[in-house]
């Protein structure tokens, strides 16, 4: 596959080159710096993270110690959560992808409080540091889950690692506020609801969890805070609180945020579904509906974390059939991905193996999670390796398909480059395969029976665990590889030209990279954003300069 | 068939009664998912070589979803997941009902170890005594954080709350020993609280239970006086034996010399103890303190390492009590020959 008609240069001045020195950037408030800070910041996190889910994976090796005592297994596997979780997974996406693309998509010049959207990201870097500080003053062995009443009677330092996350909280209910107001009030002339561009819809849906959730998981860690310094007694049953008050307030928030890792990703998939497959969603309809859906039953779901926690017999039930409900979306958004494909017109490039990638783990990751959220089958499989590769699956496997694919679609929007193609799909290929093998023996350790967060374990497991630490390491030198040629493609790529995928995207209507501020004067979009069914028109976007 | 797929799958033989509903409805999930998985890997497949592109500007047709469709892809996933759900519910409230004639097993998890006792019978750490062929209604709390009673072979698991009970049951159905591990992390020694179900037949069951009956074992709200005709007690091992009955070191220390869960304390003092590790050590001040503080550094022979530490949890005042109670505690008679304790080893069949 030829590159379109890529123009050989780059435009002159862009967001990138136009102003300089770290000073500009460090106080822009261009939502495309912005986003590139964040991009920056939360693949430090990534980075971070999966040192310490390969060195898991080492200890993980042998059934006795390996690398690293019980207690600094405890730790570590807190630091891979914690940072995992809530310093790249939540953010990852819509900080640096929204950021970047929302206002391009939708016509806007930038978000709709640019000061914010900056303050969001020191937010984000001032919560991130404390966490990190904490963890390195000695670390917090509570997982990344903080149960009480185990937080609040641990003797690690739990309180810096809850003010942190409690910091990054306001982070992500900025952005989210920022992102919908955005979306409310700034899109160009002709953009109505039903024309927006599928990722920001994704973004949208996102932003409202956010802002909605967010909050009860501020006033939790709160909670925990007093229960630690006060002894207030609302978890401990010696004061007469009540252990299971936690989780309830704990999943309230933090099952919905899966969605809030996943739903971006989701969005990035449909577009990409679409362009590469020159044709428009089977549904658009479908695809909008089925992100409100996931926002919105996504609150009703967190009792299915509580099976075996002595939770009501009735109680159970009813989450049970409402976590089936969030999968039927999950289903109609695969089927109607699927069904885009038919009589398109298919590249497969780099971004498209990572569609395929997310569908397959998304497919096997929400299938394995409709099968936990079956009462009795969760008995067996509760809090053993079987929900740590199913969630791996979903959360990580699917978002991180999602995020690699996004990185490679826009990679010559944001940059203006772009990438050796050959080495992109292989190492796309490479990716997936390792994380199927890192994660695929840890469904079969979960049938087999061994728990989550054990630094050793019976002999009878290792077998498996051989298996899963041999697909980390193909895993960990994929993620090398993909380091390596963006690194390179960053300084050395050739120009990308406009709109190097032929897109009908509207955030291609730009120039590659964006200029300054986007555009002149509110851009008339000719098309719908996924329109391939109609010849392209070139068109009249004045670039602001 | 459901045999080669527990293999397959790496299931653990079933044990229990439980143990056969759990994988049925796990068979036919993943028989579904397979099944579906292949069909969508098989038809994005036929379009990735049916509809690649050929030409760099193709325009292609604009299709939209009829109705129907997305109706189909509604309700087919929705029948299977509510089908799923329903069938699911139905083993889950049977396994969550015990039998009004199942037989009462408490259990309490501790960092780190399970404790298993009867109403009417004595504790015992680590190793559970049950029936084959009979239910089992376990009550499940814990002494401090939440840990989950997990016996993988029963496909059984029940979280152990401080503060409440929480129930469950089972029946295994074939004699042998079974894995019980701890499913909720719970600090440092998470993974290795462990503990064993012992299965018995009925016979050996009842046999070892008329075994066990006899031995009296305090239980937490019984406090043991002091031994008859033993040592002077003056106000410092009295407040010793107060601290030891708030402590609950009563439930595996005896003062009367009965064998117990750990050694008894009638005559421990400047006893010569024989180590697990070899040697012999004098119970001495010194040894009696620090096996409070650190039990496994210099653990008696013939006993489990299943104390937890206290450090941080006796003042010093309190150590001193319990030191003076345990000396006020020497016999007149000879010293009765330690680590005679009871092995709960099931009886070989």
């Amino acid at each position: 596959m030829s590159l379109a008609r890529a123009e050989p240069t780059m435009p002159e001045e862009h967001y990138l080159n136009s102003e300089r020195g770290l000073w500009s950037w460090l106080t822009t408030q261009d939502h495309k710096r912005v986003g590139v800070m964040f991009l920056v910041a939360v693949l430090l996190m990534f980075l971070l993270g999966g040192c310490y889910a390969l060195a898991l994976r080492l200890e993980l090796l042998t059934p006795e110690e390996t690398v690293m005592g019980r207690l600094a297994y405890n730790r570590a596997f807190t630091v891979h959560g914690v940072v995992m979780v809530w310093l790249f997974l939540i953010p990852s996406i819509p900080t640096a992808f929204g950021n970047f693309l929302l206002p391009l998509m939708i016509g806007a010049r930038d978000v709709a409080f640019p000061r914010l959207n900056l303050a969001s990201f020191y937010l984000y870097v001032l919560g991130a540091a404390l966490t990190l500080w904490a963890m390195l003053q000695g670390g917090v062995d509570t997982g990344w889950t903080f149960y009480t009443p185990y937080s609040t009677a641990t003797g690690t330092d739990v309180m810096p690692v809850l003010l942190g996350v409690f910091v990054v909280g306001f982070s992500t209910i900025i952005t989210g506020l920022n992102f919908i107001t955005t979306v409310h009030t700034m899109r160009a002339p002709g953009v109505g609801w039903m024309r927006l561009p599928l990722f920001v819809w994704a973004i949208y849906g996102t932003s409202i969890i956010q802002v909605l959730a967010t909050p009860v998981l501020g006033m939790v860690l709160v909670l925990v805070a007093l229960e630690r310094v006060a002894g207030v007694g609302l978890f401990d049953p010696a004061r007469g609180g009540d252990p299971l008050l936690y989780q309830h307030l704990f999943w309230f928030y933090s099952h919905p945020a899966v969605y809030i890792m996943i739903l971006p990703g989701m969005g990035v998939i449909s577009e990409a579904v679409s362009v590469f497959s020159r044709k428009n969603p089977f549904s658009y309809r479908v695809l909008v509906w089925s992100t409100v859906g996931i926002a919105f039953v996504g609150f009703l779901t967190w009792g299915h974390h509580m099976f075996v926690s002595g939770q009501s017999t009735f109680g159970a039930g009813a989450f049970s059939v409402l976590s089936m409900l969030v999968a039927i979306f999950t289903a109609l958004k695969i089927f109607t991905w699927l069904s885009t494909m038919y009589r398109g017109s298919i590249w497969v490039c780099t971004p498209f193996v990572y569609v395929l990638g997310f569908i397959f783990l998304l497919f096997f990751g929400g299938m394995s999670g409709v099968a936990v959220a079956v009462t009795s089958a969760d008995l067996h499989w509760h809090d053993t390796y079987f929900v740590v590769a199913h969630f791996h699956f979903i959360m990580v496997g699917a978002s991180l398909m999602a995020f690699l694919g996004a990185l490679h679609y826009w990679f010559p929007k944001m940059f203006g480059r772009r990438y050796p193609e050959g080495l992109g799909v292989g190492t796309a290929v490479l990716i997936i395969f390792g994380f199927i093998a890192t994660f695929l023996p840890q469904f079969l350790l979960g049938n087999q029976g061994m728990p989550r967060r054990y630094a050793d374990y019976p002999e009878h497991f290792q077998p498996l665990h051989v298996a899963s630490t041999a697909g980390a390491s193909l895993l960990g030198f994929g993620f090398l590889i993909v380091a390596i040629y963006l690194g390179w493609a960053l300084l050395h790529g050739a120009a990308a030209g406009r709109n190097p995928w032929e897109s009908r995207g509207f955030e291609w209507y730009s120039a590659s990279p964006p200029p300054e501020s986007n555009f002149h004067e509110p851009p008339a979009f000719p098309h719908g954003p996924h329109d391939y069914a109609r010849p392209g028109i070139e068109p009249e976007v004045g670039h602001a300069l | 068939m459901s045999e080669l797929l527990r293999r397959l799958l790496f299931l653990p033989r079933q044990a229990s009664t439980l143990a056969s509903r759990v994988d049925d409805i796990h068979f036919f999930i993943i028989l579904t998912t397979f099944v579906v998985g292949a069909g969508i890997g098989l038809t994005g497949f036929v379009f990735l070589l049916r509809y690649r592109r050929r030409q760099a500007h193709a325009l292609t047709p604009h299709i939209e979803a009829p109705a129907w469709l997305e109706g189909l892809y509604i309700s087919v996933p929705l029948a299977f997941f509510l089908l799923w759900g329903a069938l699911g519910y139905r083993d889950y409230v049977w396994a969550r009902t015990p039998p009004a004639d199942a037989l009462d097993v408490y259990v309490m998890g501790k960092q780190w170890m399970w404790k298993f006792a009867y109403p009417d019978g004595p504790g015992e750490v680590g190793v559970l005594h049950v029936p084959a062929g009979r239910p089992v209604r376990v009550l499940i709390t814990s002494r401090d954080v939440i840990h989950s009673f997990y016996v993988p072979a029963f496909r059984l698991k029940m979280d152990a709350l401080p503060g409440r009970y929480t129930e469950t049951w089972f029946e295994a159905v074939r004699p042998g020993r079974y894995p019980v591990l701890c499913a909720e992390y719970c600090g440092v020694d998470h993974s290795r609280m462990r503990a064993e179900v012992v299965v018995l037949a009925p016979e050996a069951f009842e046999a070892w239970r008329a075994r066990h009956k006899t031995q009296p074992a305090p239980g937490p709200g019984q406090v043991p006086e002091l031994a008859m005709g033993v040592g002077a007690r003056g106000p410092l091992a009295e407040q010793g034996r107060v601290v030891a009955t708030r402590m609950g070191c009563f439930q595996c220390h005896t003062v009367d010399g009965t064998p117990h869960i750990g050694p008894t304390w009638r005559g421990l003092y400047l006893r010569d103890e024989p180590l697990a590790s070899g040697g012999h050590i004098r119970a001495d001040v010194a040894y009696l303190t620090e096996s409070m503080m650190d039990p496994q550094a210099k653990l008696v022979a013939g006993f489990e390492p299943v104390m937890p530490s206290f450090q941080g949890r006796l003042s010093a005042a309190d150590v001193a009590a319990l030191v003076e109670y345990i000396q006020s505690l020497r016999p007149e008679r000879p010293v009765p020959p330690a680590a005679q304790e009871p092995r709960y080893e099931p009886r070989a069949r």
